[in-house]
C-alpha cells in the first residue's frame, strides 16, 4: 500500500466508527436534531472532502459528468432530504470502492513489474586478473564476464569457462533448469544456479535478449481489444444518460401525476445518481486483459496488445510453416548419391554441394557444410547467385555448379530422374551434368503432434501447413501429425497469396493464425490475424512483424496462449454482464421506489470490487 | 511520427479513457491509446506540429487528472 492508500484506509476505519456510532446514538438515545446533523456533516467532511474539492474543481474547468461531481450531488442531495446517515455512508462505501481499486491497480501493475524483474543491475567483467563490476550498458561486446551462482546473466553471451545450470523460467516459462557448458550460447535474463562461469559478450545491453523482451512487453497494450472499446464507448453515453434519466425523475412524476410528492422522488433520482458511475466496467476489464498478457508473459508468450488476447480466443484457423515450426530443423545429411550420368564419386558430390552452399546460412546448407566437415576455403567460389524456390548457381574452380531442387533442374534443362525420397533433396549439376543428390531430413518436434491433437480438441480443425518443401517430405510430416491439409513446394511470394486466399475462407468473427519461426516469413506474419514468431528473440524482423513471440521453441506453447485468451475472455464477459445486471436491476428498482441508496451503493462499490476480484484471476495466479 | 510518455499517477481508468477520446480529437493526431494499466500513452501525430498537440494534450491530462506527471520515454 502506498501512503496515499494508507491514509484514506485510516479516514475510512474513523468514519465507519463515527457512522456506527452515530447510527446508534440515534437509535437508542434521542438526540437534538440540529447536534445529530453537525455530528453526521463533521464525519461527512472527514471522508468526503476530497470528492467535493475534486467536484468543484472540476465544475469550474467545464467537467460535469465526472464521478466526484456525481457522489457529492447524491451525498448532497440525501442531506436535503433528511437522509443523514445515508448521506455518510454512501460517501463511505464510495471511498471504500475507490480504495480498493487503487490498490487492485497498484498490486497488478507490481506484480507485473515484478514478473518482468529481468532487468540486470550489472555485469562483473574480468580484466586481466580483477573483475570489474560495470553496468550492463557499458559492456562491450567480446568482453569476458564473470558469473557466480545467484546471479542474473546480464548479456547474451558463449560459455568460455565452467558449467553450471540455468534458470530460464522467466525468459520461456520452462521450469527445468538448462544445463550449459563450455561453448553453450546463453540468454541473458537468466540466472545461474549453482556454477561459475566465464561467458564471453555476444551483443550488446541493446541488442541482449533482455532489452528485447522488456522493449515488447512495455511497448505492449497501445492497441485495444474491441471489449476495451466497447466499454470505455458505453461509459461515454452511459453516465449522460442516467444523470438525465436521473434528473426527468425528480422532476416529472411530481409534477404530472404524484403531486407534491417530491422528496420521494428526489431520493429515488439521487439513488441513479450513485449508480451511474461506470467505474467498475471501465477498470475491470482492461485490468482483465492487463492480468491476461501478465499472465502469458509468465508462461514465455508474449503478446504485443490486448486485441490480440482478444483474438486469440476465437481461433478459428491454424497456419504452421514447417521448417522449425513443427520440426526442428536441425537438418542432417542422411543419404549421398552419385548419379550414373556424371562423373563424381558421392564423397565429391557432397563437396561440391558444400562449396556451392558455402555463403549460405539456411539450416539446409549449414548441415551439408556440417556433413561434409572439411575446411572451405572460399575463394573457390564466385559469382554466387541465390536464386530464391530453388537453390543456388555458382562458379566453383571455374566449374558451373548448380545445387537446388528439381525446379532448378528443370529451369536449367538438365537431363535427371526425379527421385522419390523422405526428406529435402539436394540435386547437383556440373558444366550441366547431373552429378547426384542428397538427401537432408528433419526432425519433428516433440510437441507438435500434441499440438495438434490439442487444437482438434478444442474444436479448431482447419489447420494448414505451408512449406517450402518437396510435396513427399511435406505430406510425410504432415501424416505423423495429423494435419490433412498442406500447401507443399511453396516460394516466398506463394505463401502470402495462400495466406490470402485463407482469410477469404474463413468466416468472419474466426481468427486465423499464422506460426513460423520468423526466418523468411516476415510478411506472411504481418498478414495473418495474428502472426505468432517462435523461437524466442531470435529475428528482430520476426519481432517487429509477429503480433505474439513465444519464447520457447515448442508449438505447444500456442496452446496455453489459446487457454490464457479464452478464460481471459471469460473473465471480460462475465463482468460486462454481471456489472451491468446489477446496475440496470437495481435502477429499475430505484425508477419504482423499491430499493434505497444502500442497494445502489452495493450497485456501484460491491460490483466493482466483485469485478475486480474476478480480473485479478485472469492473471493465473493470486495476488 | 509516434511518440510514448508515462503518465506517472494515472489513477482513474475512465479519465484514461476520457483522454484518450479528447486527444485523439486534436488537430493533427493520427492514433492515440492511453493505456490505464500501463500508465502509458501512445501518440501517433504530424511530425511539424508536435509541440502544439503536444501542449494541447497536456492540458486535456492536467484538466482530467492535475497530479499526472507526464515524461517522455
Amino acid at each position: 500500500m502506498t501512503r496515499g492508500m494508507k491514509k484514506n484506509l485510516y479516514r475510512i476505519i474513523i468514519a465507519f466508527v463515527g457512522l456506527l456510532l452515530g447510527m446508534g446514538a440515534q437509535r437508542y438515545l434521542s438526540f437534538n436534531p440540529d447536534v445529530e446533523l453537525i455530528l453526521y456533516i463533521i464525519i461527512y467532511v472527514i471522508i468526503g472532502h476530497d470528492v467535493i474539492k475534486g467536484a468543484a474543481g472540476n465544475i469550474i474547468k467545464g467537467q460535469v459528468f465526472d464521478e466526484n461531481f456525481l457522489m457529492s450531488i447524491a451525498t448532497v442531495g440525501a442531506f436535503l432530504v433528511g437522509e443523514y446517515p445515508e448521506a455518510v455512508g454512501v460517501m463511505l462505501f464510495y471511498q471504500v470502492g475507490e480504495l480498493f481499486q487503487s490498490y487492485a491497480v497498484h498490486r497488478s501493475r507490481k506484480s507485473i513489474s515484478e514478473l518482468m524483474d529481468i532487468r540486470p543491475d550489472y555485469a562483473n567483467i574480468k580484466e586481466g586478473d580483477a573483475v570489474k563490476k560495470v553496468s550492463p550498458e557499458e559492456v562491450q561486446i567480446g568482453a569476458v564476464m564473470v558469473i557466480k551462482p545467484g546471479e542474473k546473466v546480464p548479456l547474451d553471451g558463449t560459455v568460455l569457462e565452467g558449467s553450471t545450470s540455468l534458470d530460464t523460467a522467466a525468459l520461456t516459462g520452462e521450469a527445468m533448469p538448462k544445463e550449459v557448458g563450455i561453448g553453450d550460447f546463453i540468454l541473458s535474463g537468466s540466472i545461474n544456479i549453482n556454477g561459475y562461469i566465464e561467458v564471453q559478450v555476444d551483443s550488446n545491453f541493446a541488442e541482449s535478449t533482455v532489452s528485447k523482451i522488456l522493449d515488447l512487453v512495455e511497448n505492449a497494450g497501445s492497441k485495444k481489444a474491441d471489449s476495451e472499446k466497447f466499454i470505455t464507448k458505453f461509459a461515454r453515453y452511459y453516465t449522460p444518460g442516467v444523470v438525465i434519466f436521473a434528473v426527468l425523475l425528480a422532476v416529472l412524476p411530481p409534477l404530472l401525476w404524484d403531486r407534491g410528492n417530491f422528496s420521494d422522488w428526489v431520493y429515488r433520482a439521487l439513488t441513479f445518481l450513485v449508480i451511474s458511475c461506470p467505474c467498475a466496467l471501465v477498470i475491470s476489464i482492461p485490468l482483465s486483459f492487463f492480468g491476461g498478457l501478465g499472465g502469458a508473459s509468465r508462461n514465455g508468450i508474449l503478446i504485443k496488445g490486448s486485441n490480440y488476447l482478444e483474438a486469440l480466443a476465437h481461433t478459428e484457423m491454424v497456419v504452421f510453416d514447417k521448417t522449425g515450426t513443427l520440426t526442428k530443423g536441425n537438418f542432417k545429411v542422411e543419404k549421398k548419391v552419385s548419379g550414373i550420368s556424371g562423373s563424381l564419386t558421392e564423397a565429391e558430390v557432397l563437396e561440391a554441394a558444400a562449396y556451392a552452399e558455402c555463403y549460405s546460412n539456411h539450416p539446409i546448407s549449414l548441415s551439408i557444410q556440417k556433413a561434409y566437415g572439411g575446411e572451405i576455403n572460399k575463394e573457390r567460389v564466385t559469382d554466387v547467385s541465390e536464386i530464391a524456390g530453388y537453390g543456388l548457381k555458382v562458379k566453383f574452380d571455374d566449374k558451373t555448379v548448380l545445387a537446388g531442387n528439381e525446379k532448378l533442374m528443370r529451369k536449367e534443362n538438365i537431363n535427371f530422374q526425379p527421385v522419390r525420397e523422405i526428406g529435402t533433396v539436394i540435386h547437383l549439376a556440373v558444366n550441366g551434368i547431373y552429378e547426384g543428390y542428397l538427401v537432408v531430413a528433419d526432425e519433428i518436434k516433440e510437441s507438435a503432434k500434441s499440438t495438434i491433437e490439442a487444437l482438434k480438441k478444442a474444436g479448431i480443425n482447419d489447420i494448414y501447413m505451408l512449406t517450402g518443401d518437396r510435396k513427399e517430405t511435406a505430406v510425410h510430416v504432415a501424416e505423423q501429425l495429423g494435419i490433412d491439409k498442406v500447401y507443399a513446394e511453396l516460394l516466398p511470394g506463394d505463401k502470402v497469396d495462400i495466406m490470402e486466399s485463407l482469410l477469404h475462407k474463413k468466416t468472419k468473427a474466426g481468427k486465423l493464425l499464422f506460426t513460423g519461426d520468423g526466418i523468411n516469413d516476415a510478411p506472411v506474419l504481418a498478414r495473418a490475424d495474428i502472426g505468432i514468431a517462435m523461437g524466442g528473440v531470435g529475428s528482430d524482423a520476426a519481432i517487429e512483424a509477429a503480433d505474439m513471440v513465444l519464447m520457447t521453441d515448442e508449438p505447444i506453447q500456442i496452446i496455453k496462449g489459446i487457454e490464457i485468451a479464452k478464460k481471459t475472455q471469460v473473465i471480460v464477459k462475465q463482468n460486462i454482464i454481471f456489472a451491468l445486471g446489477i446496475k440496470f436491476g437495481v435502477l429499475l428498482l430505484a425508477a419504482m421506489g423499491m430499493t434505497t441508496m444502500w442497494a445502489a451503493v452495493f450497485a456501484d462499490v460491491g460490483v466493482s470490487v466483485i469485478a475486480i476480484c474476478n480480473a485479478m484471476r485472469a492473471m493465473g495466479r493470486k495476488l | 511520427m509516434k511518440k510514448v510518455f508515462k503518465l506517472e499517477g494515472l489513477d482513474c481508468a475512465n479519465c484514461a479513457a476520457k483522454m484518450e477520446d479528447k486527444i485523439g480529437k486534436l488537430e493533427g493526431v493520427k492514433e492515440v491509446s492511453v493505456n490505464f494499466m500501463s500508465s502509458k500513452m501512445t501518440i501517433v501525430m504530424d511530425g511539424d506540429k508536435e509541440k502544439e498537440i503536444l501542449s494541447k494534450a497536456e492540458k486535456v491530462i492536467h484538466k482530467l487528472e492535475p497530479d499526472v506527471d507526464i515524461k517522455a520515454i
